[in-house]
């Protein structure tokens, strides 16, 4: 079975090279390039799927070592059963986005160049795949940048859009300043180990001083929280996300940021093996931040993906509190508990990558059957758009986390741990700290189902507020098989939670060496054995069937009761006047009420113009511009940026465009080498 | 195990048949309080029998989400009611489901509720939802963290085991992480239902109403389904805070004597409850909207407090 996993990653991983340079060489046939890129796309990420299940369930894990070597460290690939989690729930979207491509992309042809995307696209993924199953620090480094600047050419790919190239370098600075402080935190591992491998690594990482442990947690924890868009360093991931092709988008959102949750895992837990409690405290506050904050300027978006983007800020900060708590719970020895909260963490990692991956697959078919990405300009397109329409309300509803879709279960699972880490203190802080941060979790999750209810109900409901979207159609059927992919596993994963508690038993079982099945359960129901779980169940099949037959009952029981009930079908009231789509409800008239009940955090300006014929009676134009200040960009990131182009404006003295000056800068420095490094 | 299913089915029965009564028994006690004679205490049942005579009339402009969303609505309530105990706690063995999933039932008829107020293109519904969101936003953590106390306290998130606990300690409002949590809950509860100083159940054409704002396009047999289950809603909620601090009388078996007593003192204790809300309803005029956040980030700090009490004492 061995040699299984490892022809199922050479397939994976050269089908994806071969489907880019083929996609790539045969350019200038753009469908045939299409079609071949994204059907190797999506077979690969079968193998890819074929791989991660295999070895969580049949638990044969992958080593692989090439004959070659990378900056004289061997090319090792290992999949245990965290790197297969973590490919299984990569591989699932890509290969429903992989698929969705092949229709979304037509709409490309002869306006952009396919051959390229094709090649980008199968790239990114096996960046993704490669650098989760890599074995060592420096092919894993290779990847992640393969991966990055991958990307960024994506990003970059409608690069006649000014906006556009200005996220991508956003992008593509944030990306490095991350990327830095992981280089920084690999070579003082190297200090330690002596090698670049993982397992080197994972040999001394538990016995390095506490000092050593505290300094790379806080490298690694700014270098993967930079790449998962943790708040404050979230600013490169609201602009580059909606300036990606949608199917990229997709991808990012879904899958790439999960690498960084990936990375985290793997050094906190597999190898620093926990630390203080400060880490996971840590770990609680900014993911509580970012999903609060995340959440609340995803408000405030009016553009389709940019809310996304700011939404997928919020389910990171989500990702992190089961992390957090985890770490907590563990330190004080409550393993089985922690790995509850483990659990729940890495569910939502799953979760949130298949209905972010729907969001942005919607996302991208509206702006494919409408032309804008402005929900203001939208209305009406479920009755246009039923499939589109529902696969959105799918996702919608899953991540706001309403039972029973599985948004809801990994989120129970979070509440659960939090409120074990308020009964299993004996340290007020902590006992307070966990339901707080369950509150703020709940906070968090009905601001989402507001922020839901808005991008759906401002898109799909009432009526056309465009003529894009009074025309649109529904999209191409291979769109729709790949939304309805994710959307399917929306309401099975809430359903049956119990197939995934059951793949991720064995993650646990490695990280934090828990045998007993830390959340008991079976196809019917889950319960939590200790903590505040002590009777605490949730029939995850139970609720589903109920809603149904309660739904049924009282459907026929208004039915058959009663003679009233027939339907007659009329204009909106609409205080005798003809209903036009400009006296709609807007986006933004939909979060004035958030906006002022938070307008401490937003600080919103507002700016409103009015011209008159005659005054004051007489109005011929009135303008209204509203918006919030964006306070990380201006008091974080602005006097830094400032700062730099100070002191470049300094160095630049040097710079006097004499070649003279240049030849006397080179032999001083020869000279000044010469005297150093004899 | 039949037989705690059965009382399940037969609480959730007994919870669908008063909801409306004990509305009515709100209107009329506001009535007397008005020196009016007020209708009659069975008028919300007249009511929803008329509404299931008339046809209904459905904006051109509605899709699916309009017509499913009172059933959704009213299924979801009608689960959480089998997650309530009514007149009996009965064991471990209860029905799956925890305080957790009670809140999220009401959330997801609240969604498509909201869906629905968009759904016909009227300001009035778009008002209405945006509204009825964000209050629901500030309501969810007041709710939740009073709730997290008691489990912290009884050691379950399973709501019949957390008021079998209760039943079993005795007075437990006494202790003051109960006292401050109950009051943190009464005031999301007057949130939830919609009452004044909060929102006006009174009034369908005021540009501060909520709930009433999405039913505004419904008619006919939908609008009986959406009033029954804002009834429903109202009295889970009373039902709620009635057995959770006061577990008096609550029925801790399957005795005949047992539950009808547990009934008897559930019927006070709910009726007690709405004339409390009655009284605060006349009391009070209706709070400016934006008044409302700070009045449940107060319930919100309340409920803080009762959670380090909980602690502390």
């Amino acid at each position: 079975m061995v040699a299984l996993n490892e022809y199922l990653f050479f397939g994976c991983e050269g089908l994806l090279l071969l489907g880019g340079l083929l996609s790539f060489v045969l350019q200038t046939k753009a469908k045939l390039s299409m079609v071949i890129a994204f059907a190797a796309a999506s077979i690969a990420c079968l193998g890819g799927l074929g791989l991660g299940l295999n070895v969580l369930l049949a638990g044969n894990n992958l080593n692989l070592t090439l004959p070659w070597s990378l900056a004289s460290s061997a090319i090792t690939f290992t999949v245990g059963p965290l790197e297969a989690f973590f490919i299984t729930v990569s591989a699932l979207v890509c290969f429903a986005v992989s698929i969705y491509s092949v229709g979304y992309v037509q709409s490309y042809i002869g306006k952009h160049n396919v051959g390229v995307l094709g090649l980008l696209y199968c790239l990114f993924i096996f960046a993704i795949i490669g650098l989760i199953a890599s074995g060592s620090a420096v092919l894993f480094l290779f990847l992640w940048e393969l991966m990055s600047i991958v990307s960024y050419l994506l990003v970059v790919y409608h690069h006649r859009d000014s906006q556009v190239r200005q996220a991508g370098f956003t992008y593509v600075v944030m990306t490095h300043i991350g990327t830095m402080f992981i280089v920084l935190a690999f070579l003082l591992m190297y200090v330690y180990a002596g090698s670049f491998s993982f397992a080197g690594y994972i040999l001394v990482g538990r016995s390095m001083p506490a000092a050593v442990k505290n300094i790379i947690f806080l490298l690694v924890a700014i270098g993967f929280g930079t790449k998962a868009g943790i708040i404050p360093l979230h600013v490169w991931l609201p602009k580059a996300h909606p300036a990606a092709p949608s199917n990229v988008s997709a991808i990012m959102s879904g899958v790439m940021i999960k690498t960084a949750i990936f990375g985290l895992i793997k050094f906190i837990f597999v190898i620093l093996g926990n630390g203080p409690a400060w880490w996971g405290i840590l770990l609680l506050v900014i993911g509580s931040a970012s999903a609060l904050l995340g959440v609340l300027y995803s408000l405030m978006e009016t553009d389709i993906k940019r809310f996304l983007a700011y939404c997928s800020v919020e389910n990171m900060g989500v990702i992190l509190l089961g992390m957090g708590a985890a770490m907590v719970l563990a330190r004080n020895g409550f393993v089985a508990l922690a790995a509850v909260a483990l659990m729940a963490s890495m569910f939502h990692v799953l979760n949130h990558a298949i209905f972010k991956g729907l969001l942005f697959l919607g996302a991208g078919s509206v702006n494919f059957a409408t032309g804008t990405r402005n929900i203001e300009k939208m209305g009406g397109l479920l009755r246009r758009m039923p499939w589109t329409g529902l696969f959105f309300l799918v996702a919608s509803v899953s991540i706001a986390a309403l039972p029973p879709f599985n948004g809801f279960i990994s989120e129970w699972l979070t509440f659960q741990s939090l409120l074990a880490l308020g009964a299993s203190g004996g340290n007020l802080f902590l006992e307070v700290l966990g339901p707080l941060a369950g509150a703020g979790l709940a906070l968090t999750s009905a601001l989402s189902a507001a922020g839901f209810v808005r991008a759906f109900g401002i898109q799909f409901l009432a009526l056309p507020r465009s003529s894009g979207a009074k025309n649109a159609k529904e999209v191409p059927i291979s769109m729709r098989i790949g939304m309805g992919i994710l959307a399917a596993l929306c309401p099975l994963l809430g359903v049956v939670p119990f197939i995934i508690i059951k793949l991720l038993a064995p993650v646990t079982a490695v990280l934090l060496g828990v045998h007993t099945a830390p959340v008991l359960g079976n196809y019917f129901r889950l319960s939590i054995p200790s903590g505040v779980g002590q009777h605490t169940a949730l029939s995850a099949l139970l609720v589903p069937s109920l809603l149904g037959m309660a739904g049924l009952v009282a459907y026929l029981v208004v039915k058959y009761i009663g003679k009233g009930g027939s339907v007659r079908y009329a204009e909106t009231w609409n205080c005798g006047t003809t209903l036009t789509p400009r006296m709609e409800y807007t986006g933004t008239a939909f979060a004035k009420p958030l906006r002022m009940i938070f307008r401490q955090i937003f600080l919103p300006e507002r700016e409103v113009k009015t011209e008159y014929t005659v005054e004051p009676y007489f109005k011929a134009e009135m303008s209204y511009e509203g918006k919030i200040k964006p306070v990380f960009e201006d008091v974080l990131y602005r006097p830094v940026t400032r700062l730099f182009v100070v002191v470049a404006n300094k160095i630049r003295v040097l710079q006097s465009g004499s070649i003279h000056l240049y030849l006397l800068y080179m032999f001083a420095t020869l000279v000044l080498l010469l005297i150093f490094a004899r | 195990m039949i037989r705690v299913l059965l009382i399940n089915f037969v609480q959730a029965a007994l919870l669908v048949v008063i909801a409306p009564l004990v509305a009515g028994i709100i209107k009329k006690t506001k009535a007397r309080l008005q020196m009016r004679r007020g209708p009659s205490f069975f008028q919300p049942y007249l009511d929803l029998y008329k509404y299931g005579q008339k046809e209904s009339v459905v904006s051109e402009h509605t899709s699916w989400i309009f017509k499913s969303a009172p059933y959704i609505y009213f299924a979801a309530l009608l689960v959480a009611a089998l997650l309530v105990p009514v007149i009996s706690s009965v064991g471990k063995l209860n029905f799956s489901g925890d305080i957790i999933l009670f809140i999220y039932l009401l959330a997801l008829g609240r969604f498509f509720l909201a869906l629905a107020g968009l759904d016909a293109g009227s300001a009035f519904g778009g008002m209405a939802s945006s509204r009825e969101m964000a209050i629901a936003a500030v309501a969810e953590p007041a709710a939740l963290l009073p709730l997290f106390t008691l489990a912290i306290a009884t050691g379950t998130t399973n709501l019949t085991a957390i008021v079998f606990k209760n039943a079993m300690s005795g007075l437990v409002l006494l202790k003051p992480a109960y006292l401050l949590s109950f009051i943190a809950l009464f005031i999301v509860t007057i949130a939830e239902t919609g009452r004044i100083p909060v929102d006006n159940p009174d009034t369908h054409l005021e540009l501060t109403m909520m709930h009433e704002g999405m039913l505004l396009e419904y008619s006919g047999k939908p609008l009986a389904v959406l009033t029954m289950g804002a009834d429903l809603k109202q009295l889970l909620l009373f039902t709620l805070i009635a057995n959770l601090f006061f577990p008096w009388g609550i029925a801790i078996g399957f005795g005949v004597g047992q539950i009808v007593v547990g009934l008897v003192a559930y019927l006070l204790k709910v009726c007690a409850i709405g004339i409390i809300i009655a009284c605060i309803e006349s009391l009070f005029a209706k709070m400016r909207l934006f008044k409302v956040p700070d009045l449940l980030l107060g319930s919100f700090f309340l409920g803080l407090l009762g959670l380090i009490a909980k602690f502390i004492f």
